[in-house]
C-alpha cells in the first residue's frame, strides 16, 4: 500500500550533491513530491526535505539508495514517528471585494495573511500543514493568478532529531 | 616535496602501488602525460580507443584484486570510457577513471572538447568527483581509491581541470596515509543475533542451497564459502559473476543457476525450503519470475550493500556486512551449536539433485559433423588443464564458457555479467595478462562482439601481451538469433553477419598469429599448437556449428522450473 512518506536528509554542502539525490530517483523511477533545500548552521551541510509516495517496500530501499549515496551523511524518515510539518505558500489573486473577505473569513488564524497590496492584487502568504493550505486553494482557486509552493519541511516532534 | 598538478596526480598513483595505467592522451592531459614521460615507476597502456582502457583495467582489477586505473582526456576521451564504466559499475570492480577536463576559466562555456563529465557519468559511478584546486588533488586521489575499494567495490572518477595541471604551479605535497569520509562508513562484520538467526534456520532446513555470487569472490571469501560448504554439506550454486568461489569441479557444485543455469540447481533453488544468499543480489537473469522466485523457501542474505537486501526479493534474515567475517562468525556459531552436519542428514534431498542431474542437462550432440561450440570450450578445459583465466564477451559463447568450463579458483572468470558488454572480453584479456604474466590467457568471443574492440589487437603487440583468442564464429549474433527462433518464430532480423573479414589474416595483419579451425578433428591439436605459442598472441578462429542453442532455457518472464531444455537432454525420457 502506497503512502506519504517525508524524507530529511542532511547532505555534504558540495558541489552536484543535491543532482545526486533528484537524479537518484528519475534514474530508479521514484516519485518525487517535493523536494526542498537549504543551507543549515553548520555551512559544510544542506538540509534537504523530501516528500515521496510509495509502498514501504519501496520506500526502503529509496532510503537504502539516497542513504548509499556517498554525499548522504544522514538521513530520518518522518513519517516513522510524529512530526511537525510546515510548507509555506503565496498566492496571487486579483483583488475583490469579495475575495478580501473569503481571505478574512477564511484567515482566522495567524498563519494567513495579505502580504502585499497593489491596486488591482493581493499577494497572499500563508503557512501550515499541507491538507490545509490544499484546501485553502480549492476555495480561492477560481481567483488565483499564481501560485508558489516551498514544498514540506518538518521536524520531529520531542527528543528525536537529524543531527550529526 | 613541491610538485605540480600533473606530477601529484603520477606521484599519488606510485604512492598507491599502482603499476599499469590504461590511457590514452589528448589536450586537457597533456601536463599530465608530460608526467608520465618523466618516471618509470607507472607504466602506461597506450590502448587504441578509451573504451579499451577501461575494459584493461577492469580485467587487471578483476584478476588482480587491485583497483584497475584508467586516464582519459575531456569530451570524447571521457564519453568514450563511459561503457568501460557502467560496465565496472553494474559488475562492482574498484577501478579510478581520471579524466582530464577543460580548464576552470572555460567550463560552462561549450568548449572544445568539453563535456560534463561528472554529469554523465553520475549514473554508472561509486562517486565522482571534480577537482577544483591543485591541492585538492592528493586528498581527492586518496578518497577516489579508498571509495573504489572498499565496501560493496566500483569506479571513481576523478575530473580534473587542465589548468590545475600546470607544470608551473607547485604546491607542497603529502600523500594522505589514510582518510575517512563521515558520510560513508562501509559495514564490516555481520549483526551477531541475526547470524544466530540465519544458524537455527541452517539447523532446521531440509532441502537447503546455498546461493554465492560475485561478492565471495570480490570479498575474498572462497576459501570460507568451501569450509561452511564442506562443512554443511549444502548443495552449492554460483551466479554467473561467482563462478570459481566454490570450485566447480566439487561434487557439492550443482553448477550455474539462472536463465541458462543447469537443470538440478534451477530445481533446487525452486524446491528448496532454505536459500542462503551470499554476495549475490537476486538479479533478473537468475530470479526468473518474482512472483514463482523460490516459493517454499526462507532466505537468508549475506551482503555488504544493505540496498542489496530485499531490493527485487524481500528477504527473512538480512545479514549486512562483509562475506568474509560473516561467514567465519556463522562458522563459529555452527561449531558452537554442537550440531554436525553431513550428506545423510539431508539424503532425501542430495537424491532428489542427483535425480535432477541424471538430465545430463548440458548434453549437446557429439556425433555431428559440425564444430560444437560447447566442444571448443570442452577442449579449451582440457588443453589448459582448467586452469586458465578466462575472458568473454556476451553472447551464446559466454554461456557456453561459464556451462562447460568449471573454474576451481575465484578471479580465473572474466566477463561482464551485468551491463553484458560486447567488445569487454579482448581488453579485458590484455588487462589480466598484464597482471598474470606467468598464466595462460583465454578470451572467448564470437566474431559479433570480437569487432567491438579489435583494435585492441594492436595494443596487445606493443605491450606484448600473448593470449588465445577462441572466437566461436557461427556467422550469427547467436544469443539474439536464440531468442528470434524461440519468441519471434526464426524471424532472424538483423541477427545475422554478412561480410565478415577472414579473422586469421586480419589478425595476421596485426602481428599475431592466426588460425582459422573447420574440422572437429583440429579444434584439440590447433588449441595445443596455439597454447605452445607462450610469447604470441593467436586467433584461433573455429568455424562452428550455426544454429546450436544455449540450453538450458528460463525465458524472460518464466519461473525456474519452466526451462526449455536441450534435445539431446534426457529430459522427456526420464522425468517427464
Amino acid at each position: 500500500m502506497s503512502r506519504q512518506h517525508i524524507i530529511s536528509i542532511l547532505l555534504e554542502n558540495e558541489a552536484g550533491a543535491l543532482s545526486r539525490v533528484a537524479g537518484l530517483f528519475s534514474a530508479r523511477a521514484y516519485n518525487i513530491e517535493s523536494l526542498t533545500v537549504a543551507p543549515t548552521l553548520d555551512a559544510t551541510l544542506s538540509r534537504l526535505t523530501l516528500v515521496t509516495v510509495g509502498s514501504e517496500e519501496t520506500v526502503d530501499q529509496i532510503k537504502k539508495q539516497l542513504d548509499k549515496l556517498v554525499d548522504v551523511v544522514k538521513l530520518i524518515d518522518l513519517s516513522e514517528s510524529f512530526s511537525l510539518e510546515r510548507e509555506l505558500v503565496l498566492i496571487k489573486v486579483k483583488k475583490t471585494e469579495a475575495l478580501v473577505q473569503k481571505v478574512e473569513s477564511l484567515g482566522t488564524d495567524a498563519l494567513v495573511s495579505i502580504t502585499d497590496e497593489t491596486d488591482d492584487y493581493l499577494i497572499i502568504e500563508l503557512s501550515g500543514e499541507k491538507a490545509w493550505l490544499d484546501d485553502f486553494l480549492l476555495a480561492v482557486e477560481s481567483d488565483v493568478i499564481e501560485v508558489v509552493r516551498t514544498g514540506v519541511i518538518g521536524l520531529s516532534r520531542g527528543e528525536r532529531a537529524l543531527t550529526l | 616535496m613541491e610538485l605540480s598538478g600533473g606530477e601529484i596526480i603520477i606521484q599519488s598513483l606510485k604512492d598507491e602501488g599502482v603499476e599499469f595505467v590504461f590511457g590514452y592522451p589528448g589536450g586537457c592531459v597533456l601536463h599530465i602525460y608530460d608526467a608520465i614521460f618523466k618516471q618509470d615507476d607507472v607504466k602506461h597502456v597506450l590502448v587504441r580507443h578509451e573504451q579499451g582502457a577501461t575494459h584493461a583495467a577492469d580485467g587487471y582489477a578483476r584478476s588482480s584484486g587491485k583497483t584497475g586505473v584508467v586516464l582519459v582526456t575531456s569530451g570524447p576521451g571521457a564519453t568514450n570510457a563511459v561503457t568501460g564504466i557502467a560496465t565496472a559499475y553494474m559488475d562492482s570492480i574498484p577501478m579510478v577513471i581520471i579524466t582530464g577536463q577543460v580548464p576552470r576559466a572555460v567550463i560552462g562555456t561549450d568548449a572544445f572538447q568539453e563535456v560534463d563529465t561528472v554529469g554523465i557519468t553520475r549514473h554508472c559511478v561509486k562517486h565522482n568527483f571534480l577537482v577544483k584546486d591543485v591541492a585538492d588533488i592528493a586528498i581527492t586521489m586518496k578518497k577516489a581509491f579508498y571509495l573504489a575499494s572498499s565496501g560493496r567495490p566500483g569506479p571513481v572518477v576523478v575530473d580534473i581541470p587542465k589548468d590545475i595541471t600546470d607544470p608551473n604551479i607547485k604546491v607542497p605535497y603529502e600523500y594522505p596515509a589514510e582518510v575517512s569520509l563521515r558520510s560513508y562508513q562501509p559495514a564490516v562484520s555481520g549483526d551477531i543475533e541475526q547470524i544466530i538467526k540465519a544458524v537455527k534456520l541452517i539447523q532446521e532446513a531440509k532441502r537447503p542451497v546455498i546461493y554465492s555470487g560475485g561478492g565471495v569472490v570480490l570479498g575474498e571469501a572462497s576459501e570460507e564459502l568451501k569450509t561452511l560448504g564442506h562443512t554443511l554439506k549444502f548443495p552449492v550454486t554460483q551466479t554467473l559473476m561467482g563462478l570459481g568461489a566454490f570450485p566447480g569441479t566439487d561434487p557439492q557444485f550443482i553448477g550455474m543457476l539462472g536463465m541458462h543455469g543447469s537443470y538440478e540447481a534451477n530445481m533446487a533453488m525452486h524446491d528448496s525450503d532454505l536459500i542462503i544468499a551470499i554476495g549475490a543480489r537476486f538479479d533478473d537473469r537468475v530470479t526468473g519470475k518474482i512472483a514463482d522466485f523460490c516459493p517454499h523457501a526462507k532466505i537468508i542474505h549475506i551482503d555488504v550493500d544493505p540496498a542489496s537486501i530485499s531490493k527485487t526479493i524481500t528477504v527473512d534474515v538480512p545479514i549486512v556486512g562483509q562475506v568474509k567475517p560473516v561467514i567465519l562468525d556463522m562458522l563459529a556459531q555452527i561449531e558452537s551449536s554442537g550440531e554436525t552436519f553431513s550428506r545423510e542428514r539431508i539424503g532425501a534431498w542430495w537424491d532428489q539433485i542427483d535425480q535432477w542431474r541424471r538430465t545430463d542437462c548440458l548434453a549437446y550432440d557429439q556425433d555431428s559433423g559440425t564444430i560444437k561450440p560447447q566442444y571448443v570450450i570442452e577442449q579449451l578445459y582440457k588443453v589448459t588443464k582448467g586452469d586458465a583465466f578466462v575472458t568473454s564477451d556476451v553472447g551464446q559463447h559466454q554461456m557456453f564458457a561459464a556451462q562447460f568450463y568449471p573454474f576451481d579458483k575465484p578471479r580465473r572468470w572474466i566477463n561482464s555479467g551485468g551491463l553484458g558488454t560486447m567488445g569487454f572480453g579482448l581488453p579485458a584479456a590484455m588487462g589480466v595478462k598484464l597482471a598474470q604474466p606467468n598464466s595462460d590467457v583465454a578470451c572467448v568471443t564470437g566474431e559479433g562482439s570480437i569487432q567491438m574492440c579489435l583494435q585492441e589487437l594492436s595494443t596487445m603487440l606493443q605491450y606484448s601481451t600473448p593470449v588465445k583468442i577462441i572466437n566461436l564464429n557461427n556467422g550469427y549474433l547467436g544469443m539474439v538469433r536464440q531468442w528470434q527462433e524461440f519468441t519471434y518464430q526464426s524471424r532472424y532480423s538483423s541477427s545475422y553477419l554478412e561480410a565478415l573479414p577472414d579473422f586469421s589474416k586480419l589478425a595476421e595483419a596485426y602481428g599475431h598469429v592466426g588460425m582459422q579451425i573447420t574440422k572437429k578433428e583440429d579444434v584439440e591439436p590447433a588449441l595445443r599448437e596455439a597454447f605452445a605459442m607462450k610469447d604470441r598472441t593467436v586467433f584461433l578462429d573455429f568455424i562452428t556449428d550455426r544454429t546450436e542453442n544455449v540450453y538450458p532455457m528460463i525465458q524472460a518472464g518464466k519461473a525456474h522450473n519452466d526451462m526449455v531444455m536441450a534435445p539431446n537432454s534426457k529430459y522427456k525420457r526420464d522425468l517427464a
